[in-house]
């Protein structure tokens, strides 16, 4: 797997920065640089940046309703305003989850699909299958993004790339040119911090990173870090807390799910809120510095009831905290329960999320 | 001066007169990445040579520690409790984890001297 995975166009400045480097979702990625902790305080404190140029990207240019593309979603595309995105699922027919995804209205006609690196194929064929019309083009590979993340974000963006960064609101964007291209900047993310989702064509991203770590208070974090931000605000990631078999009302995801359009799933999703969901998401923070981990159990006394789906340390709480699916039932706040796995055993108590909410991201 | 010998699964033993203490090396450490959790054994606990002594776990894994001879635990290092960092910061100096009283000075035989250990590294 390691060899056919892909390098981002940024491949060469995570080897000289002597990354650690994993394949994630079928590309070649730097997982850390200086160290996974180091990199989390960093973006909660100043500003980091990632490689995100794995991740898939989409055109749809038509009309929306005629083409098909209004139906293949938890959400409505036409009535998103151009300049700003939603963020949703593509379904499938069971109501199980192809993929979550960000939309970004780019024109009257046109929209942009920002889907994951390892569910990209198969979303592309997906949406395509649905559609009846218009033009749908993969350009995963002509994009590169960067995310920049972190109080000092804005700051940085406007010194390096000038002042109309500034005014833009949380889920909104602007096109602007970057380097003598035009780009995409999102204030969007996947930290709970404030930040920017930037989308440049891929011969210009590395030109744009060097740029951007030119300023001292910038400093490039890993997807290890990325992971530990996500979960501290309780973002789901796709392929441990959700995927085909699980529906965005299991996943506890249903404000996502607009019942009053038409949508592939929504049959199975409708049936499922009649008939009452048999399992959901539950979080919990642990009573050490233990991590759950993935596949760990849920216990309530001696009964499993469920199991993590993403766990780790939390910098910011100095305890274990995780998600996981427990069948369907009452948890309130502060129910004890108690994580095992082999020999490890933890006592967790039921939280809210996010389990983080100190961060900057509407500041 | 302490005598350090090494295991294969990259935990030491200083020792000195008729105890050791017990940790896991640079190399593992490095490995491992951030530590956030060190699991001390109990004072008084006995254990055997190369069973599970205490636990670790970093931001990416959780990895038992063996006991690289066969003892009684007699003291452990509770500073790690609060800051299993120091594993990162000094794994063969400040980071021990527990100190055991000796059972059987001959079992250092299946141990590593500190070029042996060197040398090992070379070949992962």
């Amino acid at each position: 797997m390691e060899e056919q995975a892909i390098a981002t166009p940024i491949n060469s400045r995570h080897r000289d920065l002597k990354a650690l480097m994993a394949p994630f979702g079928g590309w070649d990625m730097p997982i850390q640089y200086e160290g996974i902790i180091a990199e989390h305080a960093w973006c909660r404190q100043k500003a980091a940046l990632f490689d995100i140029c794995h991740m898939g990207e989409f055109l749809f240019q038509g009309d929306f309703e005629s083409g098909g593309l209004e139906d293949v979603f938890t959400f409505s595309v036409k009535t998103i305003p151009v300049g700003r995105s939603r963020y949703g699922f593509l379904l499938n027919e069971q109501g199980g989850i192809i993929d979550d995804l960000i939309v970004f209205r780019l024109a009257e006609d046109k929209v942009m699909v920002v889907v994951n690196a390892a569910t990209a194929p198969n979303d592309f064929d997906a949406i395509k299958q649905r559609l009846r019309g218009g033009t749908f083009t993969n350009i995963t590979d002509q994009t590169g993004k960067l995310d920049i993340q972190g109080p000092l974000a804005r700051d940085v963006m406007v010194a390096a790339l000038g002042g109309q960064v500034a005014a833009i609101p949380y889920f909104k964007f602007i096109t602007m040119d970057i380097l003598g291209v035009e780009a995409i900047v999102s204030r969007t993310g996947y930290t709970g911090e404030l930040g920017y989702e930037i989308f440049i064509p891929a011969e210009k991203v590395c030109q744009l990173w060097d740029l951007l770590l030119q300023d001292e208070r910038v400093k490039p974090a890993g997807l290890g870090a990325r992971d530990v931000l996500r979960l501290e605000v309780g973002y789901s990631l796709y392929g441990s807390d959700i995927d085909e078999v699980t529906t965005p009302l299991e996943a506890g995801l249903g404000a996502f799910v607009n019942f009053d359009k038409n949508f592939v799933g929504k049959d199975a999703l409708l049936k499922q809120k009649e008939t009452g969901i048999t399992r959901q998401k539950i979080a919990f923070q642990v009573s050490s510095r233990r991590s759950p981990r993935h596949h760990y159990e849920i216990f309530s006394g001696d009964r499993q009831i469920g199991a993590v789906t993403s766990g780790v340390f939390s910098p910011m709480l100095g305890c274990g905290i995780g998600i996981g699916f427990a069948e369907s039932g009452d948890y309130p706040l502060g129910t004890q329960l108690t994580i095992r796995h082999e020999r490890v055993s933890m006592e967790a108590v039921v939280c809210e999320v996010p389990f983080y909410g100190g961060g900057s991201l509407r500041s | 001066m302490a005598e350090m010998y090494f295991t294969k699964e990259h935990e030491w033993v200083k020792v000195s007169g008729n105890t050791g203490k017990v940790g896991i090396s640079d190399h593992a450490a490095h490995e491992l990445g951030d530590i956030t959790f060190v699991e001390l054994p109990k004072v008084g606990k006995t254990v055997k040579q190369f069973e599970v002594l205490a636990a670790i776990e970093s931001v990416k894994a959780a990895s038992d520690i063996f006991s690289p001879l066969s003892g009684k635990v007699i003291a452990v290092n509770d500073e790690l409790d609060a800051t299993p960092e120091v594993v990162n910061e000094s794994a063969e100096e400040k980071a021990w984890m527990a100190e055991i009283e000796i059972a059987d000075a001959a079992e250092l035989k299946n141990l590593m001297t500190q070029d042996q250990y060197t040398e090992y590294l070379k070949t992962l």
